[in-house]
């Protein structure tokens, strides 16, 4: 039998919009290409949100760099199995800084949504929550109910150090519901709002 | 032996510290290289720039741009080799004209030792320009300052990539000690 046994039963979309449902003000998100974007534009359309249409396996360094820029805010990455895995790396990366502003989360369905439900590495030999840990991660959520992401929802807002959340979603293919394209245009609302909140002046 | 094994930084690799100091770089992202060795320690050893040492330098690319969305400068340190590496994340500097300073220690040209190394020094020009990168290369120590003056400029006052090539007539061939 496979360590990584699961039981995957969460709707992503309901996740989704349970983790962001009482977002506070200075929560951004950087969400993993694919339907993690798709699944934050559907919880709600928000200039906080610096959608990905491409750089898989980036979503975590994008987050590593924000959170250690402005440590006042907080910085959620959410992201997919197969985005994640691509940057198994910048655990480690992430593991080195260890910045408290900083959550990792994984939408893990074990599968390749995007491109026919391929298995992805999660559904047979791989850990994500053991990696995070022997990436030095110190706490590692792995989330499979309605509880489990109430509490992760709140830890997002304040957690005092680096997180990591596995969420345990079921590998299913809702309607794509899709957010602005233009990459400037969504950068430049990111700046703009992160500069609202942190209070710098955007050049 | 000759100059290269010297301990003592040349004075071009102290500037180039500098340089950046004064473009108020305050993340500096890093796959090691031997011939980087002094900017990273003085990049270290300043409390006000974050250095984070990458597994993979695309890593570094993902960084700059999520420093950018915060407000702040990065760079990204590398090796010839690593230019490879950062191909596909560039197309996300490229989508969101994101700023994008590169600093690349050359290997597999000027005297090199490994052949291994020829096949990816030997095209990193033609590969950052195709990636939309301006690309510019330095053999000489009065070149360094101007060239890396001028990709913070472009990078960061035209909101793209910029990349400087430190050749291995600069840096000096690497040195096997066994």
């Amino acid at each position: 039998m496979q360590a990584n046994v699961r039981i995957a039963t969460l709707d992503r979309r309901a996740a989704m919009a349970t983790l962001l449902a009482d977002r506070p003000a200075n929560l951004f998100v950087v969400p993993g290409l694919g339907s993690c974007t798709w699944d934050a534009f559907a919880a709600g359309d928000d200039d906080r949100n610096f959608y990905l249409w491409g750089a898989m396996g980036g979503a975590a360094m994008i987050g590593l760099g924000l959170a250690l820029a402005q440590p006042k805010l907080r910085v959620a990455v959410i992201t997919g199995d197969g985005e994640m895995l691509m940057g198994l790396g910048s655990l480690g990366t992430v593991g080195m800084q260890k910045p408290a502003n900083l959550a990792v989360v994984v939408f893990d369905n074990g599968h390749f949504g995007e491109t026919g439900m391929q298995a992805s590495h999660t559904s047979g030999a791989v850990d994500l929550c053991a990696v995070a840990r022997g990436c030095g991660i110190e706490r590692v959520m792995d989330v499979g109910d309605e509880a489990g992401l109430r509490e992760l929802a709140g830890l997002l807002a304040n957690s005092d150090r680096t997180l990591f959340a596995r969420v345990r979603i079921a590998a299913d293919d809702p309607p794509r519901v899709l957010p602005e394209k233009d990459g400037v245009a969504i950068k430049d609302r990111v700046r703009r709002a992160v500069a609202k909140a942190a209070g710098f002046t955007p050049a | 032996m000759n100059a290269v094994t010297d301990t003592t930084p040349a004075a071009w690799q102290d500037q180039l510290f500098d340089v950046l100091k004064r473009a108020d770089i305050r993340q500096v992202g890093y796959v090691p290289d031997a011939g980087h060795a002094r900017l990273i320690a003085r990049c270290k050893a300043d409390p006000e720039i974050r250095d984070v040492v990458l597994t993979t330098e695309e890593e570094g690319v993902a960084l700059a741009a999520g420093a950018w969305l915060g407000g702040q400068r990065a760079a990204l340190l590398m090796q010839s080799s690593g230019v490879g590496n950062c191909v596909n994340m560039l197309s996300l500097m490229r989508s969101c004209r994101f700023p994008m300073l590169m600093l690349v220690t050359m290997r597999g040209e000027w005297e090199e030792f490994n052949p291994w190394q020829v096949p990816m020094g030997s095209i990193v020009d033609p590969v950052l320009k195709l990636c939309d990168a301006d690309v510019a290369k330095v053999e000489t120590p009065d070149a360094v300052v101007p060239a890396v003056q001028n990709a913070v400029q472009l990078a960061f006052g035209g909101d793209r990539a910029a990349a400087v090539l430190l050749s291995q007539k600069l840096i000096g061939r690497k040195v096997w000690v066994k």
